[in-house]
């Protein structure tokens, strides 16, 4: 009796959903096709119009977007950052977790409780106060940036993996310890890799997090010397004076097709990723 | 091996704690310190009371912004929820294609903030211009509508894979005896899966509200409060006292704004998890 969910609908429903997906798309393709424009043609009242041979640019604002506007450096951070703070955070958080789930006490009550209560705190409410401390402990570069997304990331991180520490039988660690492994090589050894999905989990929603953020490296990063992706487009939209719009638009292009190729390769990740996320609601 | 794990805490704990301590629980604990002080920098903060409270309302801005907020946080909450539950019943009945339809609509949740708000800004102005009506950035009520749309696209597929996972654990027993017992699709729904997924709802209204409420980065990109902050939300607001204004009482009236801020998303989450709990099946 599986009818009610194998039962095949009728095409209508497939070709609706179809245009409604064509719909869902259009504004990266619209940005897709106006990066190919030569830049007169991409003013607000073309935006529509398909590249014609007249108007058509070739990879143009592509080289100049990363020539002129430093895309690959910018890129180049973003990736620093990102990779180092998700490294950072996966590791400290787990073992974080760990201890404080199976060393019961008021200190490990204390972090917990700490850890719940930072995810409600919205950013506005510490973002002077972090870029502050920031500058004055010399964090504010984009190689050790990473310690702040740790502290201030470590919240969510430390509340998920507590969660999944929780539904591990004790028993194997027991047994791993009468054998004779000390704490550290019980946590990497027997552990950490039964906590592998929820590394994953973690790790992916870290990542859309950090790679995306707008606000705090702005705030803690010297805008001069370093920009992230993020930072690199505000700067330019936001700056007076005439915008080049078509290395903008090829800046935007090159920032989001990483993105989507990253998701159709991982999306069963992705996807369990977020659900497992969610659950914390 | 409590007691032989116990040791080991410097190695396990100190690295998040020292962390956590530094990105969380100083600048919090200044931040409260400093919204009832006048200062440019931390070092040189002079205690004045409430007086940052009192001056948070002297110019309307604020309580605009939290106009702007409110409407914005109850319009996009109903729409994103609804939207997205409708779409992941389409989503369960084995419509060909789904998995291709889940892959797209969630999409755009991947993309930041900044960088949506700018593909939306060249879409939204060259359709208004088309229809002949003012760009976002000088009618507050496009910037308004051209948010909740933006937002639409952007977090319908993240709630759509929440109640997709709802639905699918439904009970099939429940399905087929309401269908038995001569339930129609709209008793079905409402009798069975919509209380079924409670759950859920839950866990997507709490997102959406505190997503919503806290939006930045949309709002900076896509309007940037113009025109003269009638587009400004609460959390663009609080940025804009810290650095865009000129005058040293701006920064503790920024921070005590940015305390009131907090205090009522802590509000607002206590009050909407007690009033969707209440209302969960008991499995």
């Amino acid at each position: 009796m599986n009818t009610f969910r194998k039962k095949r609908s009728g095409w209508g429903w497939t070709v609706l959903l179809s245009l409604l997906s064509l719909g869902w798309v259009y504004p990266i393709i619209m940005i897709v096709l106006n990066s190919l424009k030569q830049e007169r043609a991409i003013t607000t009242a073309s935006t529509f119009e398909l590249p014609t041979a007249a108007t058509f640019n070739g990879l143009v604002n592509y080289l100049k977007a990363i020539e002129s506007q430093g895309f690959l450096k910018s890129f180049g951070y973003s990736l620093l950052i990102t990779v180092s703070s998700v490294v950072l955070i996966l590791l400290c958080c787990s073992m974080c977790a760990w201890f404080i789930t199976r060393v019961k006490g008021p200190f490990s009550r204390i972090i917990y409780l700490l850890c719940v209560f930072s995810m409600v705190v919205p950013f506005q409410m510490v973002m002077f106060t972090l870029s502050q401390t920031a500058d004055a402990l010399r964090l504010n570069t984009p190689f050790n940036i990473c310690i702040i997304y740790l502290g201030f990331g470590a919240g969510l991180a430390v509340f998920m993996f507590a969660g999944f520490v929780k539904a591990i039988p004790l028993e194997i660690e027991e047994a791993a310890m009468i054998d004779g492994c000390n704490p550290i090589q019980t946590f990497f050894r027997i552990v950490l890799p039964i906590l592998r999905p929820t590394l994953i989990s973690v790790g992916i929603l870290e990542t859309m997090w950090i790679w995306n953020d707008y606000l705090l490296p702005y705030l803690v990063l010297d805008i001069k010397k370093y920009m992230t992706i993020p930072m690199l487009i505000q700067y330019f939209r936001g700056s007076y004076g005439r915008v080049e719009m078509g290395p903008m638009m090829a800046s935007i292009v090159l920032t989001v097709v990483p993105i989507i190729i990253v998701y159709l390769v991982c999306q069963k990740y992705i996807i369990k990723g977020v659900l497992a996320g969610a659950v914390k609601g | 091996m409590e007691k032989a794990t116990k040791k080991y805490w410097p190695l396990f704990v100190l690295p998040t704690l020292g962390a956590f301590i530094i990105g969380f629980v100083i600048p919090f604990a200044e931040g409260i310190w400093l919204s009832f002080c006048k200062f440019t920098t931390v070092n040189n903060a002079q205690w004045v009371g409430f007086g940052n409270y009192s001056k948070i309302w002297l110019d309307n801005t604020f309580t605009q912004a939290f106009a702007f907020t409110a409407v914005f946080t109850v319009v996009t909450t109903i729409l994103i929820n609804v939207l997205a539950f409708a779409v992941a019943l389409l989503l369960t009945r084995g419509i060909r294609g789904t998995n291709m339809f889940r892959t797209v609509f969630f999409m755009p949740n991947l993309i930041g903030g900044i960088v949506l708000g700018y593909i939306w800004q060249t879409l939204l102005n060259s359709l208004l211009m088309l229809l002949e009506k003012p760009l976002l950035t000088l009618d507050a009520r496009y910037g308004f509508w051209g948010l909740v749309v933006l937002m639409c696209w952007q977090q319908i597929g993240y709630m759509m894979i929440i109640y997709v996972a709802g639905l699918q654990n439904v009970p099939l027993e429940l399905l087929e005896a309401s269908h038995i017992d001569g339930a129609t699709p709209a008793q079905t729904l409402f009798k069975i899966k919509i209380p079924m997924v409670m759950p859920s709802i839950t866990i997507c209204t709490f997102l959406t509200l505190t997503n919503s409420f806290k939006l930045f980065d949309q709002n900076l990109s896509l309007t940037g409060g113009e025109p003269a902050h009638a587009s400004e939300m609460l959390a663009l607001n609080i940025y804009n006292s810290f650095y865009a204004r000129a005058g040293a009482q701006w920064k503790g009236i920024g921070q005590a704004k940015a305390m009131v801020f907090f205090l009522l998303v802590v509000i607002i989450a206590l009050i909407q998890l007690r009033l969707t709990r209440a209302k969960e099946v008991q499995q």
